[in-house]
């Protein structure tokens, strides 16, 4: 973080401070097996946060008495690697990452069947390459790529996005500066068809109206993330049957 | 890396008897789903911490301390004092709960309570500030989990809150010449300045109620809960779902009503409890 800088304008002439509308996503690209060994992968964007997502699995738990009789472990590391942020981040896991490797398995958890594969681990880690805010729910959607990429039986995808509150204002998929300096952070993933929410938090204060908006908003701007995975899968998928 | 925890084993007789009550309208303990157990706060508990308070929710016991010393600020704030917060879950409290480090349920409860007590300002930081850039104090707010019988955030952000607004700040002095501070703690007077009360309400999902302050056995059949922390002036300063279901929007919408309307009553308790009611 830069010392004793003054907080910017958010909003001028009712754009955001990388030029979007309040409801606009930043460009997103998605991109689904990235990797030659993980049994699945993506690598997802959301304008500058770019986000590896690797799964490994059904596979043996070790150690053993991990192991659930009637379901499969879910396993679930986010991390920051070294030079994702603007300052270097020590490589041993902080509280911050403990926390949200915690939550995003929580996002993934009610999507994965996981009572099909008894006795064994599915393993799911999200590597931060770039951090330019959003990196959990960008993290979100990337796993959910990559577990549909191995072929892990899904109730349906996951997306996530997050919503600020920036000058007064709702925006959604907000940026690092957004998120510095703005009054509120919402990331929320949900899995759209069933219309079930599976991630929400909450940093900053928000009225009850303002939660409201800021929900639908996101959940507006998840549909679109949704889409988006679909088209990814359906790329990869395609054009390999094609071959 | 985060695990999938191991499910407690609840019979199947008893996670129905357990709904067949809940679709009463009622907890086993026969309140209502949408009522707290009996609080109970003691704040002044430990006369070494700069302030203090012991709160018990049912059998549910959390241990509040406060502890001021004297630090640096952050370089990106430093007119302002310092919060930090940790939570223990101590294995007295618990034949579940191992000695060792916090884990990721404990690291998650005291990010939670930071979170709900930095964003809305509740303590005002920049009277916090003893030489200005160099000189601040230090909030060390410690909570210790010793008994658990379910709702420990709720319980958790009722001790904090109580000790932070029960925390007196001990005399000191600075030197002129050194910039060195002094501190008498055996005198303390000014009390930690507070801005707004918040309390956390957490909903959990257990079957298809909304359901407020399970114990322990209600709680470990929750599939999802939701920690949503308010202000006295009716905001929303802080949310957490947690658990390995969801909830869908309708859900969501219930769970902040059930909040605005908990939350207030909790902030009553922790006021009346100190002598502000």
């Amino acid at each position: 973080m830069v010392v004793g800088k003054e907080k910017p304008k958010l909003i001028v002439n009712g754009k955001r401070v990388d030029g979007r509308a309040p409801e606009e996503l930043r460009p997103v690209r998605m991109e689904v097996g990235v990797l030659k060994n993980a049994d699945g992968s993506a690598l997802v964007e959301y304008g500058n946060t770019k986000v590896l997502a690797a799964v490994y699995g059904p596979r043996e738990v070790m150690p053993k008495h991990v192991a659930l009789p009637d379901r499969a472990v879910i396993r679930c590391r986010y991390r920051m690697l070294s030079f994702s942020a603007e300052e270097r981040k020590s490589p041993a896991p902080s509280r911050r990452e403990i926390e949200l490797s915690k939550v995003i398995r929580e996002a993934l958890e009610p999507a994965i069947m996981s009572e099909l594969f008894p006795r064994t681990a599915i393993d799911i880690f999200i590597e931060v390459l770039n951090a330019d805010g959003g990196t959990r729910t960008a993290g979100v959607t990337a796993a959910s790529l990559a577990l549909a990429d191995a072929g892990i039986p899904l109730r349906d995808l996951v997306a996530g996005v997050a919503v600020g509150k920036v000058d007064g204002v709702l925006v959604l998929d907000i940026n690092q500066i957004e998120d510095m300096y703005g009054e509120a952070d919402m990331p929320v993933a949900a899995m759209p068809s069933l219309g079930r929410i599976t991630l929400l938090q909450l940093n900053g204060v928000l009225t009850p109206d303002e939660f409201r908006q800021a929900l639908a908003l996101a959940l507006y701007g998840i549909r679109k993330l949704y889409d988006l995975q679909k088209e990814a899968l359906r790329r990869k998928y395609i054009s390999t049957a094609e071959e | 890396m985060s695990v999938t925890p191991e499910q407690p084993v609840i019979p199947k007789i008893r996670l129905n008897a357990i709904l067949n009550v809940m679709s009463k309208g009622v907890h086993t303990d026969k309140r209502p789903l949408h009522s707290y157990r009996q609080i109970e706060i003691k704040t002044g508990v430990v006369p070494n911490a700069e302030g203090s308070a012991l709160v018990k929710l049912g059998n549910t016991q959390v241990i509040a301390g406060v502890k001021l010393e004297v630090g640096q600020p952050y370089p990106d704030t430093p007119n302002e004092g310092v919060l930090i917060v940790n939570t223990e879950f101590v294995p007295a409290a618990s034949p579940t709960f191992e000695p060792g480090p916090p884990d990721e349920n404990a690291i998650e409860l005291a990010r939670v309570i930071d979170r709900s007590l930095r964003e809305p300002r509740v303590i005002d930081l920049s009277k916090l500030v003893i030489i200005p850039g160099k000189k601040v104090w230090l909030v060390w707010l410690d909570i210790y989990v010793l008994d658990h019988d379910g709702n420990l955030l709720d319980a958790s952000m009722l001790a904090a809150m109580a000790a932070l607004a029960t925390t007196k700040i001990p005399k000191y002095e600075v030197n002129p010449g050194t910039g060195e501070v002094v501190i008498d703690r055996t005198t303390r007077t000014t009390p930690l300045p507070i801005s707004k009360f918040v309390a956390t309400v957490t909903v959990n999902k257990i079957g298809n109620y909304l359901v407020i302050d399970p114990n322990q056995e209600e709680e470990s059949i929750a599939t999802a809960r939701l920690a949503i922390s308010v202000s006295e002036d009716g905001t929303i300063v802080g949310m957490q779902k947690m658990g390995m279901g969801y909830f869908t929007e309708d859900e969501i919408v219930k769970a902040i009503e059930l909040a605005l309307q908990k939350g207030p009553e909790l902030i009553n308790t922790i006021k009346a409890s100190i002598g502000m009611g």
